[in-house]
């Protein structure tokens, strides 16, 4: 046999290639962190690659987990070999399917990346809550602890399932080994044929569904017999342990890895044994090791099979000496007698312990959201079972200062060996650092005889965002499941980085510290803050630096520096000869991007050579000779709890926080991203009072509210920095009051899109326009002044401000604001908008997403209130129920308005008949009569507050339900179109007064681009590699035809006006509200800075058509649809060619191309036609047509 | 009968009627109609080296463009296999033309470095074009380059595509060289086997409401047809490149006139794209009726007869012709 190929690829690829194989049937569906897996198997499908049998296997995306889970069910009942790949809630969506999957005895496998589950927040990082919520399914549940392990144990589950006639859900960590890339031996298809018996495929097949050979299956039984035929399965649950053991032990013979299904290493005669699974357990080998080399006697069982569990080989793999063990869960069930896999273990010990007394056992939590779990918590773990008595129900890994359970941790132990390079790289995003060091890994994995280990730390913000890149290169394999924290290589690409994070506190003496920095070497160290220049000097260390950007630009590379600190690495580590990692990266390169053109290899390659000779050794003085101080996280006027609390997490320390420090359900102020200024944009807009004509559009579209505009009494102006620009203002009804456009300069992220839109140009040069981008750094300091001065000045009285009109409206306050979305983002300006309209009295459900995740992901968050406190309350439930949350909100404040006013009735003698009736009355259409009613809520609040009845106290405390409140709900099309357009649905025609705003960006944009059913004809997406074949869902028309809900289709950049007009209407509208807003994304494939562009062009092509539909018009015998395109005057392809999504098949598949062009120009001349019929209907004549 | 018989390039065609390069040509059907309607050969649309890198780099920007940067998305797009940005398609399409249509197919080229200009001819003759026209597209505006230099880089690439390929090679040029008789000369001495007369270039324009450059493609006019009439005229006879006229190319009257002048050919794309493809049946019934009303029997007959050589007032297509024009010059006083 030849031998196995070596490579270096996460688990996620690892698991997926077997998957791919060993079936025929894949329902998938987007969910982190397992996307990655269906996307795989999406790809070898599009390319026709085959499975062990030379079939290419069905891969199918499905509009939700559930969903999968049930197409798997289905499949495996017709015969197929079937298999999904999912995660955390997504797993939580499959739990019905897998007891019916389970119950029938069907062999099938899920591959699981083990995620937490949200409870007081979500969580994208891995743990094991989510599998062990499973565990009653009666799916057999497999674990693996590596990057190979989930390569070979996804085979062995396959082998398995089949035999055993019992499912498996074969689970690894996400991230830490789903997306940690690491050196591993590939199974070849012999290896995987040879252990998948055909014959057992065959009994699979002829135990399905077939009407050759009829079969009922999925009774409704009985009390007489349910309990009876739910025990039949029995022996088979007690024959699946050593079927699963034989198929390793047939692994080992073909493969020569030998797997135990509780796996036990350490010393022989060990007195204290850590009993666990996961990826920690591989820390916790290598720290048994290092202690038993130094005189201890510890061990490590393994739990590979947890479910079905095997008592008496678990006990048996534990040694005779056992006396005290410590057992990890990945996971926390409040309440219970304790974590499963602890009380699994006392449970088994207690039932087959046969060697003398009983050793103790203790159990702790460990790792929940990808904690870290490091050799030196391993230690802990051990010293604990030291003591007499060992402190149980532990935690380790925090510092829990509430309930006091976390053991000390010796922060300085380490176990790293010093023939090990470790290499921590600050990056960013934009830069291509973490591609350079996956390539890097590829290099020296597949090339050397050296391992190779990589994992990555990504930002929680999507624009600007800082990746943090630990790789670890040695002779031995890499078993360090953990970020590197003795590293002897420290990388930083960013200048910016440097006075914000603290990237020597663990690098060791005598390290090399590489620099991109845009200065001469001579004037380089002078340059660096004081405190990094003093650790340089302390731990001796070498320090490198190149001007990364000027090589990378002089190559033609623009801002990727990625080559250029590729090649300084490698020219300076020594982890290869010079000479040869150079040959290895030209080499690289050639293969990489040949395909791509020669330019782009010409560039890559003149990078590599310009590199060396701008790369500078530092000569270090004996003393620090700079003044330049580190920036604090938050300004130290920030609130308490904003510089003590999310000022760690934004310096990076989050990790040191005590449990004292957090919310205990979850709630958190609003109004925080103002206090990280994260000062991203190179280039911020400037405005030019002589050219600006005051129509808001410039504020409108900002995705990040950093443009704001005040109309205000010139005596503000008194007192106002030199450099502060005012205007009188034009509009007439503000005669008098000066007017100032002011932009934020360290919350700009530098899109430019406000530049863009821009109608008006200076009369003596037209480039230049009232607004234009300029460098900020020269004026950083200045603008900053001007916007506090700003932010002092009096906002305008709501009640003045004419909402119809933009150029009016615009001056409303944003109460969304600076938010972690990608610059330039099609989303933010939509909630932005709302939020100025309505923010003070609006509740918000918002799906699981991007409008979740840059509006809730900590450490600061963009919605924000008012000078009176007032602004939008925010809330996520899940992904695919937010319209039902939504509506439950809506029906909660319905019956304390309710309640309110029957309270109010009663009480009406003490309060008073006027005050009483002008509450009950109220006309709170406009902003007047808002305000108008607060006033008259905080009168009855005064009345009320000496109150000593029941009913008083307790109309006191809903008086506020007096004011409107507006609930909007607010997601995604992946939200809207697939998983949560049942809920949708039904909230649509519940009648009740909501208002969703579905922001479209025709892909899932959060995981990456999966193919919606909003997902246009003829665009490439993942699941959709081959172009969409099939057009877009109309869900407006579908909404239309309840006749009773409000619905609008608006797109910011086509119409701006109709988008203001459609979300007035749409909240004014008594009953349910659908806006579906055009919203570019960056997954399009677009110049975000110009995206407006894009909307325009959907628009004059018809392919995104703009109306209003309100049933209201009905009443007075108009036609309720109002179209607001004009016919289509431009070819649908001026608008699909403009971005990277549907230009991209011209050039990967040019006749399909060509195909769906057609067809979608087809689909705008249809829709327009049934469109324009629509908005012509007479509803003059009977009143009503329908 | 008439006979519309021609040589272009070394090759005979049966009229002189040919399509020039323009977006008609990249779809094959059009191409099977041009020869359907009786056009002589078909000159595909060009090979844009620039575009094909350009098109490179923006693919490559926006697939990597958000990647790597966000623990969710780490990338937005599938891995495809395959992209087609280099000249396959093009290549690919000269193949199908060929196939298709027995006429001959001249490819259009537009490089940037000699070498390139090799490179692709070479592609191209493979690929089966039965010539090649290089589409010499370029508007020097490098204040520090003289005319000389531009002229010697022209002369250049037209020499290395030539001593790389056996199959005709065809120069399309702009009319603006300081003297183009010499520059005709000195590609004819260089192994030109046609020129083609002449470019013409995307002209900018302003919107005067939106204050933008608008680049607009104004399809050529009857009037243009004076500037290549103007040196077919005075190149006839001169140089042993064949003339193909083109610019202003729009009816029957418009290609005599060419003939008379001298080209071999003449070539029509506004006149197609405006009134369709099957114009060019109208245009050759015209020729032919001209042909007979004035008794002339063949193209061969008609070509160069009002050539600067062979008419009776050569000082006509030069500069005096144009003070003659100004002095006659009278505003019509009807």
């Amino acid at each position: 046999m030849s031998p196995r190929e070596i490579t270096t690829i996460d688990a996620n690829e690892a698991v997926a290639r077997i998957a791919f194989k060993v079936n025929e049937v894949i329902a998938i569906y987007p969910i982190t962190p397992s996307s990655p897996m269906g996307e795989w198997a999406d790809e070898w499908a599009a390319n026709r690659e085959a499975n062990i049998w030379g079939s290419v296997p069905q891969v199918i995306e499905m509009q939700s987990e559930g969903g999968a889970a049930g197409a798997v069910h289905g499949a495996l009942q017709a015969g197929a070999l079937t298999t999904t790949f999912t995660a955390s809630q997504g797993l939580m969506l499959m739990i019905p399917n897998m007891y019916k999957i389970a119950g029938e005895l069907t062999a099938a496998v899920i591959h699981v990346a083990a995620r937490s589950l949200a409870a007081q927040g979500l969580s994208i990082f891995g743990d094991h809550s989510d599998v062990m919520a499973t565990r009653a399914t009666g799916f057999g549940l497999l674990c693996s602890n590596s990057v190979q392990e989930a390569h070979d144990l996804a085979l062995i589950a396959h082998a398995a399932a089949l035999e055993a006639r019992v499912p498996f859900i074969h689970f690894f960590d996400g991230f830490r080994t789903s997306h940690e890339v690491n050196k591993m031996e590939l199974l070849s298809d012999a290896d995987i044929t040879a252990m998948i018996d055909g014959d057992l495929v065959r009994q699979h097949r002829a135990r399905a569904l077939s009407p050759d050979h009829p079969v009922l299956r999925g009774t409704a039984q009985n009390p007489d017999v349910y309990f009876q035929a739910r025990e039949t399965v029995n022996p088979f649950y007690a024959a699946c342990p050593a079927i699963v053991q034989q198929v390793m032990d047939k692994f080992a013979k073909i493969v020569g890895r030998q797997y135990k299904l509780y796996e036990y290493y350490g010393a022989p005669d060990a007195e204290r044994v850590i009993v666990m699974m996961g990826s920690g357990a591989e820390a916790a080998q290598e720290t048994v090791d290092y202690l038993n080399e130094r005189g201890e006697k510890v061990g490590l069982l393994k739990v590979r099979l947890y479910r079905p569990f095997d008592i008496p080989r678990f006990v048996e793999a534990l040694p005779a000496t056992t006396k005290a063990i410590a057992v990890l869960d990945r996971t926390k069930e409040p309440g219970s007698a304790g974590e499963p896999l602890y009380v699994d273990t006392i449970t088994a010990i207690y039932e087959e312990w046969r060697h003398g007394a009983m050793p103790g056992v203790v159990g702790g939590r460990y790792g929940l959201s990808s904690k870290e779990f490091t050799p030196a918590m391993v230690k802990a773990v051990f010293d604990n079972l030291q003591g007499a008595r060992p402190r149980n129900h532990f935690t380790v890994g925090i510092t829990d200062d509430v309930s006091n359970t976390s053991l000390e941790v010796d922060s300085e132990f380490s176990i790293e060996a010093d023939d090990v390079v470790r290499a921590v790289f600050y990056g960013l995003g934009a830069d291509g650092t973490v591609g350079a060091n996956k390539n890097s890994i590829k290099i020296i994995g597949e090339n050397t005889n050296n391992y190779a280990q990589g994992y990555f730390v990504y930002d929680s913000k999507k624009s600007g965002s800082m990746t943090i890149s630990h790789l670890r290169f040695g002779p031995r394999p890499i078993h360090a499941p953990y970020l590197i924290s003795k590293a002897n290589f420290v990388a930083c690409h960013l200048p910016g980085f440097l006075e914000r994070y603290d990237m020597l506190k663990d690098i060791v003496p005598g390290g090399v510290f590489l620099l991109n920095l845009p200065y001469p070497a001579e004037e380089a160290f002078a340059r660096l803050p004081r405190i990094v220049q003093q650790q340089i000097i302390d731990k001796k260390l070498r320090v490198y630096t190149i001007d990364a950007y000027k090589v990378a630009r002089e190559s033609g590379m623009g801002g990727r520096i990625n080559t250029v600190m590729q090649v300084c690495f490698f020219a300076i580590s020594g982890v290869l000869p010079r000479d040869e990692a150079i040959a290895q990266i030209k080499y690289s390169i050639e293969k990489t991007y040949g395909k791509k053109g020669d330019e782009i290899v010409e560039m890559n390659l003149k990078a590599v050579d310009n590199t060396i000779e701008n790369l500078f050794e530092l000569t270090i003085p004996a003393q620090p000779v700079s003044d330049v101080p580190m920036l604090p996280p938050v300004p130290a006027e920030a609130p308490g709890f904003v510089r003590d609390v999310l000022g760690m997490m934004i310096a990076r320390r989050g990790d040191d926080l005590p449990v004292s420090a957090m919310p205990i359900d979850g709630t958190y102020p609003t109004g925080t991203a103002q206090w990280e200024k994260r000062n991203l944009a190179q280039e911020i807009p400037v405005w030019d009072p002589q050219v600006c004509i005051q129509c808001g559009k410039c504020a409108l579209v900002c995705p990040h509210a950093v443009i704001r505009i005040k109309a205000y009494e010139p005596a503000a102006l008194a007192g106002a920095p030199e450099t502060f620009k005012a205007m009188d203002a034009k509009d007439t009804e503000w005669h008098g009051l000066k007017y100032t456009i002011q932009v934020a300069p360290e919350d700009c992220t530098g899109c430019g899109i406000c530049v863009d839109i821009c109608p008006a140009k200076n009369k003596s040069a037209v480039n230049l326009k009232a607004i234009n981008m300029r460098p900020q750094p020269p004026i950083r300091e200045q603008e900053r002044d001007n916007w506090n001065y700003f932010l002092n000045i009096p906002e305008t009285d709501r009640r003045n401000i004419k909402i119809s009109t933009i150029r009016q409206q615009q001056v409303q306050q944003p109460l969304f604001e600076f938010s972690g979305a990608c610059s330039g983002c099609g989303e933010t300006p939509y909630i932005k908008l709302i939020t100025q309209l309505f923010g003070d009295r609006t509740i918000v459900a918002n799906a699981t997403g991007c409008s979740s995740i840059y509006g809730g992901n900590l450490p600061t968050t963009p919605w924000a209130h008012n000078n009176d406190g007032r602004g939008p309350a925010w809330s996520n439930s899940l992904f695919e129920d937010n319209a039902e949350f939504g509506l439950g909100m809506r029906i909660a404040l319905d019956k304390q308005r309710e309640y309110a006013g029957e309270l109010l009735q009663r009480l009406s003698a003490q309060i008073g008949d006027e005050l009483v009736s002008a509450l009950l009355a109220a006309d709170q259409h406009d902003e007047v009569g808002i305000y108008e009613q607060r006033q008259r809520v905080a009168a009855l609040k005064q009345k009320l507050a000496g109150m000593q009845s029941e009913d008083g106290k307790q109309l006191l405390a809903l008086a506020d339900a007096f004011v409107k409140k507006d609930v909007w709900i607010i997601g995604g099309d992946g939200w809207a179109y697939d998983i949560g357009f049942g809920g949708l649905d039904h909230v649509l025609a519940s009648g009740r007064n909501v208002n969703i705003i579905v922001l479209d960006t025709e892909v899932y944009s959060n995981t990456g681009g999966q193919m919606s059913k909003s997902t246009p004809r003829g665009a490439v997406a993942k699941f959709a590699a081959g172009g969409k074949p099939l057009g877009k869902k109309d869900l407006g028309l579908i909404a239309m035809s309840y006749g009773s809900v409000y619905v609008a289709r608006i797109a910011m950049g086509a119409k701006d006006e109709q988008t203001l007009r459609a979300i007035i209407e749409a909240e004014a509208y008594d009953g349910p509200s659908l806006i579906i807003a055009y919203s570019h994304c960056i997954a399009h494939g677009i110049d975000m800075g110009k995206a407006m562009r894009n909307q325009k062009a959907a628009v004059e092509t018809g392919q995104w058509l703009l109306y209003r539909y309100n049933p209201e018009r009905e009443a007075h015998g108009e036609n309720p649809l109002v179209l607001d395109s004009r016919p289509p005057k431009l070819p649908v392809k001026d608008y699909m060619y403009m971005e990277n999504r549907f230009r991209m098949l011209t050039l990967s598949k040019p006749e399909v191309a060509k195909q769906l062009l057609e067809e979608a120009q087809h689909d705008v001349q249809t829709r327009w036609a049934l469109y324009e019929y629509l908005a012509s209907r007479d509803y003059h004549k009977n009143g009503s047509e329908h | 009968m008439t006979n519309l018989k021609t040589t272009y390039l070394g090759m005979q065609l049966r009229s002189p009627l040919v399509m020039s390069a323009s977006p008609l040509s990249e779809h094959v059907d059009n191409i099977k109609r041009a020869e359907d309607a009786g056009i002589g050969a078909v000159v595909l649309y060009s090979l844009f080296e620039e575009q094909l890198r350009m098109e490179r780099q923006a693919l490559y920007h926006y697939l990597t463009h958000g990647s790597e940067s966000y623990a969710e998305a780490l990338t937005y797009y599938p891995q495809l296999g395959e992209f087609k940005t280099d000249s396959s398609g093009y290549l690919e399409h000269i193949r199908k033309a060929k196939e298709a249509v027995h006429i001959p197919i001249i490819a259009s080229l537009n490089g940037t470095t000699v070498g390139n200009w090799i490179k692709f001819a070479k592609q191209i003759e493979s690929a089966g074009a039965d010539a090649l026209e290089l589409n010499e597209y370029s508007i020097p505006t490098d204040m520090n380059k003289s005319g000389a230099e531009i002229e010697e880089t022209v002369i250049e690439v037209l020499r290395a595509v030539k001593s790389a390929v056996s199959i005709p090679v065809a120069i399309k040029l702009s009319p603006f060289y300081s003297n183009m008789a010499y520059m005709a000369k000195r590609l004819d001495s260089v192994g030109a086997d046609g020129l083609v007369l002449f470019n013409r270039f995307y002209q900018p324009d302003i919107d005067l409401e939106t204050l933008e450059v608008k680049p607009s493609v104004i399809l050529s006019t009857p009037q243009a047809l004076r500037l290549p009439m103007r040196w077919i005229a005075i190149l006839y006879g001169r140089i042993k490149a064949s003339l193909a006229a083109t610019s202003g190319v729009h009816t029957a009257a418009d290609v005599a006139k060419m003939l008379l002048v001298g080209a071999n050919v003449t070539m029509m794309t506004a006149a197609l794209l405006k009134n369709g493809i099957d114009h060019a049946r109208v245009v050759e019934e015209g020729l032919r009726q001209w042909m007979t009303e004035h008794e002339y029997e063949s193209v061969n007959q008609m070509r160069g007869a009002i050539s600067q050589l062979n008419t009776e007032d050569p000082a006509a297509f030069e500069r005096a012709q144009y003070m003659k024009a100004l002095t006659h010059y009278r505003p019509d006083m009807s």
